[in-house]
């Protein structure tokens, strides 16, 4: 075996590239993964990529943030320590409705975004792992595992055919380690 | 993608002949990369002065308390809640923009998007600091939350309206911040991957490990879409809710039920003028008119008249139900308004919030980039007005005629606004070099579908109708940026 690690295919263009991922498919090629400087629609149904479960989550958790907000201004105005606002209930449910939804989208809105970066592994000053400097710029980027797919002249082939515009081997598979 | 090709009927979103996905990035990254050009020096050297006068006169404001601004026992909201009011309403055009518009599917809000949303972060933060301020002791700030205490286990009063602007203000600062900072990982990290030394490590930090993946993108777009929705009653709750501090009251004049979707309109109307007055010259000096084109100037442009007009409405209607209400001390309020002692505020208020953007419906005047840059300043004068006529001629006339009086501002109100303007100033400028002022990845995706060189080349194919290909080359007539000899012979 070689020790290339990485077989990269760099498309200047998405519909190449969506091209290219057919191309591999169809001779059985597994695709590591693809880098993309902007969001392609459709690919997620090619490369098998579930359907996401945020917007679940993103419901629990504005339903937590209503429920956490009226308990708070129940528990407070309502058992803690009444107020005699001009002989006015102290149980003025509208009153309470304002805040339960601003804490409900504050809920909702830190929820989703901190679980999309913990399921996508985001966070400040983690080191980027890139294969291709320019995936975030102008080329469309797939990735094949060279230790599963042992014919490489073949993966070279197809990526051409299919319009790379060029095929890197890589011995590292992240370039962008210092 | 390029299976759906755009109907040749909408004008293109990016003009010119030789834009590439590589020239899209250099294009946007260009005053973040490189050294900044004297304009840029002149803006920044001139917001920080506004700056240090803002922290000149808030720290006055703190020191000697409220009694330096010009308040009296019947006037006692002035010029703080007037620029409170007024900041907040401008931030509203950016979560517009990014939410509701990408809820209607609107592609123009990819280019604009990105710089509105900045604007309403730095225009949160000045009506905050107004917050603050207008505290008089602002070291007591915390006393505004629900924490538990030593007073007697008192809580806050859940019953009154300036809490639930505490909650809805920080609750949007921190939304609005998020949906921003997630929008700009994918471009903070091609800025990473194009610098070298120091930079790449500052800006790797920043970019959170962004690789641009297939399941990240995924994510992301979903995560945006649900921010979006989110986003969308939330930016309405904000404005109704500051509208509210005035509607619960009982002061004639403040007291109406009309408040709410006319501070929201209001809003959105001096938010997009904000924007207009920000891009115009952003768009120049930058060198950014391939991307934010004639098309996208226009239809702010048409969002400009409609809200515009609604506020106008809400004027008359709300004069109207004065008098027809019957109430003779809400009559009188809204007599006092435009006849009384500052009647020259309430006409300045009408003639820049309600006549001079009804100019905006000749098609030369909203094709004027000159003219629309005026006007987007004359429309901020007018909201400005507008919040401080709400207020102080509100105040100036209570029940007794004994405690009339007029407000007369200080140096310090003064200079807190002015100063004001100056750290938003200063922030939009230091944002225009460190982060791109457009979205990168979102222009991208416009490419191949919605830009001149695509319907171009669409043309070009030539299986499409005449009438359509003539009404197209027509709507390109209004572009600076298309070169029109191109289309003499089609």
């Amino acid at each position: 075996m070689s020790n290339i690690k990485y077989i990269l295919g760099s498309f200047g263009d998405p519909d190449e590239m969506m091209h290219g991922i057919e191309k591999l498919q169809e001779n059985n090629i597994k695709i590591h993964d693809v880098y993309t400087p902007m969001p392609i629609h459709g690919i997620e149904a090619k490369l098998g990529v579930k359907r996401s479960r945020l917007d679940i989550l993103a419901f629990f958790c504005g339903i937590t943030g209503t429920v956490s907000a009226f308990a708070l201004i129940y528990l407070t105005s309502v058992v803690d320590w009444r107020h005699n606002i001009g002989g006015k209930p102290a149980f003025a449910l509208p009153d309470f409705i304002p805040i339960m939804f601003e804490v409900t989208i504050l809920f909702c809105a830190f929820g989703l975004v901190g679980s999309y970066y913990a399921s996508t592994h985001l966070f400040p000053g983690r080191a980027p792992r890139v294969m291709d400097l320019r995936a975030t710029d102008d080329r469309f980027i797939i990735a094949v595992d060279a230790q599963e797919n042992g014919d490489h002249s073949k993966i070279d082939g197809l990526l051409k055919e299919a319009g790379a515009i060029e095929v890197k081997h890589n011995e590292r598979k992240y370039i962008s380690y210092e | 993608m390029s299976g759906h090709n755009e109907s040749i009927l909408r004008e293109p979103l990016i003009t010119g002949n030789d834009i590439t996905y590589a020239k899209i990035t250099d294009d946007i990254l260009m005053p973040v990369e490189n050294k900044p050009n004297r304009a840029w020096w002149i803006g920044f050297i001139v917001s920080l002065m506004g700056a240090t006068l803002w922290l000149v006169a808030v720290s006055y404001t703190f020191w000697n308390g409220i009694g330096s601004w010009g308040l009296n026992k019947t006037v006692g909201w002035a010029w703080d809640i007037t620029g409170f009011v007024w900041w907040v309403g401008i931030g509203h055009a950016g979560t517009l923009i990014s939410a509701v518009l990408l809820l209607f599917r609107q592609n123009w809000r990819n280019s604009i998007n990105r710089s509105a949303e900045a604007m309403t972060i730095f225009a949160v933060i000045c009506a905050a600091t107004y917050v603050v301020s207008h505290m008089g002791r602002p070291w007591l700030a915390y006393w505004v939350l629900p924490l538990p205490n030593q007073f007697g286990s008192l809580w806050v009063n859940f019953n009154s309206p300036l809490v639930w602007d505490m909650f809805a203000i920080s609750t949007y600062f921190s939304v609005s911040l998020l949906f921003w900072y997630t929008g700009l990982l994918p471009d903070i990290a091609t800025i990473r991957d194009r610098a070298t030394g120091l930079r790449r490590r500052i800006y790797s930090i920043f970019s959170f490990g962004w690789n641009g993946n297939v399941k990240t993108w995924q994510r992301f777009e979903t995560v945006s879409l649900i921010l979006a929705g989110i986003s969308t009653p939330l930016v309405l709750s904000v404005h109704t809710i500051v509208s509210m501090d005035f509607a619960t009251s009982v002061i004639p004049g403040w007291h109406t039920t009309i408040f709410p979707p006319y501070f929201v309109a209001g809003a959105i109307f001096s938010g997009f003028a904000m924007v207009l007055t920000l891009l115009l010259v952003a768009r120049k000096v930058l060198g950014l008119e391939n991307y934010i084109t004639m098309f996208h100037i226009e239809s702010m442009n048409k969002i400009i008249i409609l809200t515009g007009s609604i506020v106008g409405v809400a004027y008359i209607t709300e004069f109207f139900i004065a008098w027809y209400s019957g109430s003779e001390y809400e009559a009188y309020a809204f007599i006092n308004r435009s006849t009384g002692p500052y009647w020259w505020a309430y006409w300045m208020m009408m003639t820049c919030n309600v006549i001079s953007p009804q100019l905006l419906w000749f098609k030369k005047i909203r094709l004027s980039i000159p003219a629309t840059w005026i006007l987007s300043i004359v429309v901020n004068i007018g909201m400005w007005f507008e919040r401080f006529v709400i207020i102080v001629t509100s105040l100036h006339r209570d029940y007794l005629p004994s405690s009339w009086a007029m407000f007369y501002p200080t140096w310090v109100d003064v200079s807190v606004f002015v100063g004001s303007i100056g750290v938003f100033f200063t922030l939009f400028l230091l944002f225009l070099r460190v982060l791109p002022s457009i979205a990168i990845a979102e222009v991208k995706l416009l490419l191949k579908t919605s830009s001149e060189q695509a319907k171009l080349a669409q043309i070009k194919e030539g299986h499409l109708d005449k009438t359509h290909v003539k009404e197209y080359v027509e709507s390109l007539e209004k572009f600076d940026s298309v070169k029109q000899e191109e289309y003499a012979k089609i």
